[in-house]
Order: structure tokens, then C-alpha cells, then sequence
């Protein structure tokens, strides 16, 4: 961190714990939400979500594989997340990082925990099921990608259609099959400034931040958490999120559905 | 989580697979200064698990342009033998997983040790996992904690971590790995006891707002005995010296 970046994340620092956010934003407000559904074709699914300025796109293909020994009856998810270079200034080229990989665990977790797709039914016949692989992009950084990635890989997930499957192998010619999603996940994230908490932060906030958290529910019950950065929550403070996440999941799965 | 069609029963009549009751931690042994070229070390046994905690530094920051004038930079490596799982043979070094394990442990250690007096050097946490049987994050952050005490780097407190889960649907701590493959929750925290401030928290699986609060009372009721055994741990060390 250089000089001015400690000055302006002390400034940043003053005014939330004031009670204020730089956007004039309330403490738990998230952003202006947009998605647009399939702006890709080659890819099975795909969704592009913008929260605020953040950018990110994702994308699904499904593959036909071998099922894991342990899961012979099912298909697989694999979900990866790319920090492009183009995104932001501290972005650097190269395979992922800790930074790219615990974000797509994180969404991964939140979507396998949330029984969101039914494995099962991804599996063909012995010795075949079908792999979806989730990439997701970042193709502009102003914070909160735990929240962006989450809703368009969820997203993407929905738009899913899979080729029909004929004679061994996929028909690409024939993308009718609608993924079945048995249930969608949000997820929301949180960062503290001494003992006030935001939700959403923008990257000037994220950047000042002490400690964040990630609550993945399906409005019933918390189906992922992930503690990130060197800062700590009380239990009270992340029980009370806990609450928030659940009554924001409607309002988050209509913004996911619409 | 592994398939359902094999799941074993885990509780018969309040007891685990292992005669635990659902809050009782397995047998813990720590022992610190095990090593001779670290600065700090602990090897622990906790149930099956069998853990050992590397502490170097501060030293010099190596490659030099990561040295942070304002203080001590931490790295950290979590990671599991190809020897350390019952079944089959691991590769070795990092993957995926380990990767994220290594960055959530290094917010936890970075919240505790004093940073600012070692400007521009670094101290290294290695934790080596030779036998795994669940719960392995949290033995291993209990390592480092006792690892980096006895290699004497000034802290704000002695961290210790431990696992909740549901197990056959009922909320326990500490979870083999077993217990692991067939919760329906795992929810791994590592606590400050000065202050009970929650450092490290990672969960997925399903749970209810009053499990999560039962889970919690367990895991910081068990606590007091894993920050015992730490602490004994440590006195044991300087014991005739």
C-alpha cells in the first residue's frame, strides 16, 4: 500500500464507521443489480451480471466424462474463477492465485451445498455422466465478486440447455435440454469497520476493510460461509448476518429469476 | 460429501461411531519444540490426525520486492502427505484445496501475530499434514499456534481452532473423517479467546439460525480445553531448561 492508498483507506474507513458510505449509500443497500441472460452462444449457458460497476460474465459447458470413482452415479461441477488482467490495475497475468481460487470455492460450496443442481441426473449411462464446468470472468473489478460471481454462476446455471444425448455422445445441433435447477442460492457479503458492518462494498471499500463474510443461504437455512481477510466478527455479529442474508435471499432470487 | 447409498449410522443413542458424545473433542497430544532447525515447532495428535508445525522468521523476505516496510509479511502452507489418507495415494504438493486452506490460515495468524516489529521480514508457517482423519484445518492452525509461540514471535493471543458439524442430522463438534464424508454440515472457526472474535469461519452444508448458535456454544465450551492443552504444551517445552 503506498501513502495515498493508506490515506484514502483511512478516509474511507472515517466515514463508514460515521455511518455514512462515499455512495451515500444505506449500511446494507447492495447495488444496482443487471443481468443479461445468454450473451454468449457457444457456451451451454451463460449470464453476464453487473453489481454497480463490477463486470463479470459466466459461462457453462457441459462435458461428457467419466464419473468420479466415489460418485459413479453422478455428474460433476467444477466451477473456476478467472481475475483477467484487463479488470483492474492489481490484476496480474498468470494461472490463478489464492485470491481467484477461494472465490471460486466459495461460490462452488454455495451451490453444491445449496442442492442447487440434481447430480444425478447429470449422470448418462455406466461409465458416463456429464461435467459442467463453470468459468467465470471478471472483466471489471469494483469489489464484491463473492456476491457478482455467486448470482452469475447461478445465472448461467439456469440458462443451461445441454445437448441432447444420442448414440453415446452429445448432439450439439440439438441444445433443448433445459438444466434442471432444484433450488437457487444467493449469496451476500459483508465487511466490518471497527464495530459498524456494510454489505457490498465497493472496491475503495474493500480495500479498507477489515474482515469480510460471505453468507450463502437458500432463504431457509445457511448453506455456506466463508470468513476472509485478517480482521474477526463476533458471534453475535455473525449470527445477525446470518438473519440479513435470509430475509435478502427473496429479493436477491427475483433479481436472479426476472 | 459422499454418496448417501453407503452411509454408515453415525450416533447410536447419543454416541458417535467412536463412543463420543457429541460434544466431546478426541484425544489431543501437543508437543512443542520437536523440531532442531525451526525456530518454533509442534507436532500434534489429535484422534488419527498427526500434524507437525514449522515456524521460521522472521527472517528476510525472500523474493525481496514482497517486504512490507511496515511490518512482517506471513506465508503459509497447509498440506497433506500422499501418505496421509487411508485410501489411496495423494499427489503431493499444492492443489486447489489446500491453496484456499493456506490463505484462510494466513488471515488467521496475521490477525494475532505483533506485525509491526519486524518490519520488512517475513515468518513462514509450514504445517504438514502425515495422517489426516478430518478436522485437519483446525488441527493444524492449533499446531501453529503452539508452533509460533515456541518460536517465540510476539502474539495477541494463542489462537485455537476446532470443527462443528451435523452429524445424522444433530449438531457436534470435532468430526472425524467419516463423520466429515457423511454431515450434512461442516462449519470449521478458529477463535481468540481473549475476546472470542471469530478469525477463521468457513462452512457449507445446511443449518438452521438455532444451530448455528448451539454449534457455536459447543465449539467455545471445547475451546477452553484445546486452549489448555496448548498452554501446557508450551510450559512443558521450558521444563528444566
Amino acid at each position: 500500500m503506498s501513502g495515498i492508498d493508506i490515506v484514502k483507506s483511512n478516509y474511507v474507513k472515517e466515514i463508514i464507521k460515521r455511518g455514512e458510505r462515499l455512495d451515500k449509500r444505506g449500511a446494507f443497500d447492495i447495488r444496482d443489480i443487471k443481468i443479461e441472460n445468454n450473451p454468449l452462444f457457444n457456451a451451454e449457458g451463460s449470464a453476464r451480471v453487473n453489481l454497480g460497476l463490477t463486470d463479470v460474465i459466466a459461462g457453462v459447458k457441459a462435458v461428457i466424462e467419466e464419473p468420479h470413482s466415489d460418485t459413479p452415479k453422478e455428474g460433476n461441477l467444477i466451477v473456476s474463477a478467472e481475475l483477467l488482467p484487463a479488470a483492474s490495475a492489481d490484476f496480474e497475468t498468470g494461472p490463478p492465485g489464492p485470491a481467484a481460487i477461494e472465490l471460486a470455492r466459495v461460490v462452488d460450496r454455495g451451490i453444491r451445498a445449496g442442492r442447487c443442481i440434481d447430480m444425478e441426473g447429470l449422470f448418462l449411462e455406466e461409465g458416463k455422466s456429464i461435467s459442467l464446468y463453470v468459468d467465470i470472468y471478471v472483466l471489471d473489478y469494483d469489489g464484491n465478486l463473492f456476491d457478482a460471481c455467486s448470482i452469475a454462476a447461478m445465472r448461467a446455471l439456469m440458462n443451461t440447455k445441454l445437448p441432447k444425448y444420442e448414440n453415446g455422445e452429445f448432439n450439439m445441433e440439438d441444445r433443448s435440454v433445459p438444466l434442471k435447477i432444484e433450488s437457487i442460492v444467493s449469496s451476500t457479503t459483508y465487511g466490518k469497520f471497527g464495530d459498524v458492518i456494510i454489505a457490498d462494498m465497493n472496491a475503495e471499500e474493500e480495500a479498507a476493510t477489515d474482515a469480510r463474510l460471505t453468507i450463502t443461504t437458500d432463504g431457509k437455512a445457511v448453506k455456506a460461509m466463508q470468513k476472509g481477510l485478517n480482521g474477526s466478527f463476533t458471534i453475535d455479529e455473525v449470527e445477525r448476518l446470518v438473519g440479513i442474508s435470509l430475509k435478502k435471499h427473496e429479493e436477491l432470487k427475483s433479481k436472479m429469476e426476472s | 460429501m459422499a454418496s448417501k447409498a453407503n452411509k454408515p449410522k453415525l450416533l447410536e443413542k447419543g454416541r458417535r461411531r467412536d463412543g463420543r458424545a457429541l460434544d466431546e473433542l478426541r484425544d489431543i497430544r501437543i508437543k512443542a519444540g520437536v523440531l532442531n532447525n525451526a525456530d518454533g515447532s509442534a507436532y500434534v495428535e489429535w484422534g488419527n490426525n498427526r500434524i507437525l508445525a514449522a515456524v521460521y522468521g522472521p527472517r528476510e523476505v525472500i523474493p525481496k520486492h514482497f517486504s512490507n516496510p511496515n511490518g512482517a509479511i506471513v506465508k503459509c502452507r497447509y498440506s497433506m502427505a500422499p501418505f496421509s489418507s487411508l485410501e489411496g495415494h495423494g499427489r503431493s504438493g499444492q492443489n486447489r484445496r489446500s491453496i484456499e486452506i493456506s490463505k484462510v490460515i494466513k488471515d488467521v495468524f496475521e490477525n494475532v501475530i505483533i506485525l509491526g516489529e519486524f518490519p520488512d521480514s517475513e515468518i513462514d508457517i509450514f504445517m504438514e499434514v502425515l495422517q489426516g482423519d478430518g478436522s485437519t484445518r483446525a488441527a493444524c492452525i492449533n499446531a501453529a499456534s503452539v508452533a509460533l509461540a515456541s518460536a517465540g514471535i510476539p502474539m495477541r493471543d494463542l489462537v485455537y481452532s476446532v470443527s462443528i458439524g451435523k452429524i445424522d442430522g444433530e449438531i457436534g463438534i470435532d468430526m472425524d473423517m467419516i463423520e466429515d464424508n457423511y454431515s450434512d454440515a461442516d462449519m470449521p472457526i478458529a477463535v481468540s479467546p481473549r475476546n472470542n472474535g471469530l478469525l477463521l469461519l468457513q462452512m457449507d452444508g445446511d443449518l438452521s439460525e438455532s444451530e448455528l448458535k448451539k454449534g457455536f456454544d459447543m465449539a467455545l465450551e471445547a475451546g477452553k480445553r484445546i486452549h489448555n492443552i496448548q498452554r501446557e504444551a508450551l510450559s512443558e517445552m521450558y521444563k528444566g531448561v
